[in-house]
């Protein structure tokens, strides 16, 4: 009978209120949008550095054939120098910071280059003497980049000193001020949104006065008095949530899995499946909000 | 059943006070009029017992509990040993007569199947048989008190208050609202009508506590409406 009871006053709460009750789902489902959006660029973020800085290596790219720049004036790079860089890369002094050193002949450097582009036809143009010789160097700890471009970067032979990881850090940057982008308006939104829930109970619990004075006099528990109002706003959270559940998946599902990983390959990236990790947060942060506000609220319009 | 120590209530600082050291007893079954003009302590009085206002001093007791004591949580327990008919008669118009005196089973999670059959009871045991599917509007004033009248009574509360359950209602009416109430007093239950209503109380022979200015000024088995009579 009590639940029978609880979910009329509910379907009463909810019908009444209606245009109201849309409003909370809706800013809802935007303020959790955000915090879904945001949580997920951190998760890419994540999902990028692991895979990149695992694989990061620092590049040494030697001199060239047939071309004199002002970092190499003598052309080519000889088989002297490299031996001597490679030794100074082996060398102890070196040997904390540096994992592995490999050298990438020019080879090598073509098949690589060729099992990347080879199916684009201006790559099928490319000879391997066009190619260059590089040292690989994996470091101990990536963020040590900045000793070895320092001892390498104007020795004769090389041409270059090229970290990887900086290929990649104006992505992080666009990823982390969209972070701090979504975190922001998430906020904005939550705020309104508990602005809206409690403006709402307030208004359900003043257009049921009478109901709820009777419902004193007969003995009814504060809880039980304020159970159907807790409920309209979680279920309206609830929904709210599900939305932005569903907005999120749609959004990663189309956008990031069938757009950006088909035509991106180098790096991974978030999928539906950290969609549903963020989807229980989301949910809960929904109802808590919901109920926290109500608690608020109904303390001060329902009180015995 | 009621007891009252000693009990003032004093609203604002300075002012008043509404009860002035007013002790009294009530027995079980018992059948007691509270009369007095308005803002005797009529209600203050009623509102001490439902403990929906504290007393600045003194001790209220009801059904055995000391009402100082028990905690606020625990409040609708004491409510629902009271049940409580006003004169504006406090339905909802927009719920059935079944449905407007269902709520207070169904408030305190009496099962299913006792609602349905102690509801028409109650309701018949008021005369509305047959009138459980109307609303309130669709009734007349005496009807919707015996509909308040139900609802107090559905679950049996040892104590029903009533505080001018006649005052919006013709004498003819009044009467058959007495007699139910007096019914409701031999089944045990005490009663404690608060009224200005000086024929019934004359009528009735019942106890009578007299307020003037918070003060209890007269406390008479099988008393009469008294001599200082004051138009309602």
């Amino acid at each position: 009978m009590r639940v029978r009871f609880v979910l009329a006053q509910i379907g009463n709460g909810l019908r009444r209120n209606l245009a109201m009750a849309v409003s909370v789902v809706l800013v809802t489902f935007i303020s959790l949008a955000f915090v879904g959006a945001a949580a997920l660029l951190q998760m890419q973020v994540d999902k990028a550095k692991d895979d990149w800085y695992d694989r990061v290596e620092v590049n040494v790219y030697l001199c060239p054939a047939g071309e004199a720049s002002q970092s190499c004036p003598d052309g080519e790079v000889t088989e002297e120098q490299i031996e001597e860089l490679r030794g100074l890369l082996e060398s102890d002094a070196l040997a904390d910071y540096v994992q592995t050193v490999y050298l990438e002949t020019k080879e090598q450097a073509w098949e690589a280059f060729q099992e990347r582009f080879g199916d684009q036809e201006w790559a099928q143009r490319i000879t391997q003497d066009q190619m260059q010789f590089s040292f690989r160097v994996k470091l101990v700890d990536p963020e040590q980049y900045q000793l070895i471009y320092d001892e390498l970067s104007g020795r004769p032979g090389v041409q270059q000193v090229i970290d990887q990881r900086s290929i990649l850090e104006p992505l992080f940057l666009v990823l982390n001020r969209a972070t701090l982008i979504s975190v922001g308006l998430a906020v904005l939104m939550t705020v309104t949104a508990v602005l809206l829930i409690t403006t709402t109970i307030r208004l359900s619990a003043m257009s049921r006065r009478r109901e709820t004075e009777i419902m004193r006099l007969v003995g009814a528990s504060n809880f039980f008095i304020q159970l159907p109002f807790m409920l309209e706003g979680a279920i309206a959270a609830l929904l709210g949530a599900a939305l932005a559940v569903g907005g999120l998946w749609v959004g990663v599902h189309y956008i990031v899995e069938e757009w950006l990983a088909e035509s991106v390959r180098f790096m991974p990236f978030v999928d539906t499946s950290d969609v549903w990790t963020v989807a229980p947060i989301l949910v809960a942060i929904g109802i808590g909000l919901a109920v926290v506000s109500s608690l608020v609220t109904l303390s001060r319009y329902t009180k015995v | 059943m009621i007891r009252f120590d000693n009990v003032s209530k004093v609203y604002a600082r300075g002012h008043r006070p509404a009860l002035d050291q007013v002790s009294l007893e009530i027995e079980r079954g018992e059948f007691v009029f509270l009369v007095g003009s308005s803002g005797s302590g009529k209600s203050t009085f009623l509102r001490l017992v439902l403990r929906e206002e504290r007393p600045t001093s003194g001790g209220v007791f009801v059904a055995g509990r000391n009402l100082a004591r028990i905690s606020s949580w625990k409040v609708p327990y004491l409510r629902r040993q009271i049940g409580t008919v006003f004169q504006d008669f406090r339905l909802l118009n927009n719920k059935t007569v079944f449905d407007n005196v269902a709520i207070a089973m169904q408030v305190i999670g009496k099962p299913r199947h006792q609602v349905m059959s102690t509801v028409p009871e109650t309701i018949e045991m008021v005369g509305l048989a047959g009138k459980e599917r109307r609303l309130p509007h669709e009734l007349s004033g005496g009807e919707q008190q015996r509909v308040a009248i139900a609802r107090a009574f559905v679950n049996r509360p040892p104590i029903i208050l009533a505080d001018e359950p006649t005052g919006n209602l013709d004498p003819t009416t009044s009467v058959g609202i007495m007699r139910l109430l007096e019914r409701i007093n031999r089944t045990g239950t005490t009663v404690v009508m608060a009224t200005h209503d000086d024929e019934i109380v004359d009528q009735m022979r019942k106890r009578v506590v007299e307020l003037v200015d918070g003060q209890m000024v007269r406390d008479q088995a099988r008393g009469v409406y008294g001599a200082r009579k004051e138009s309602a």
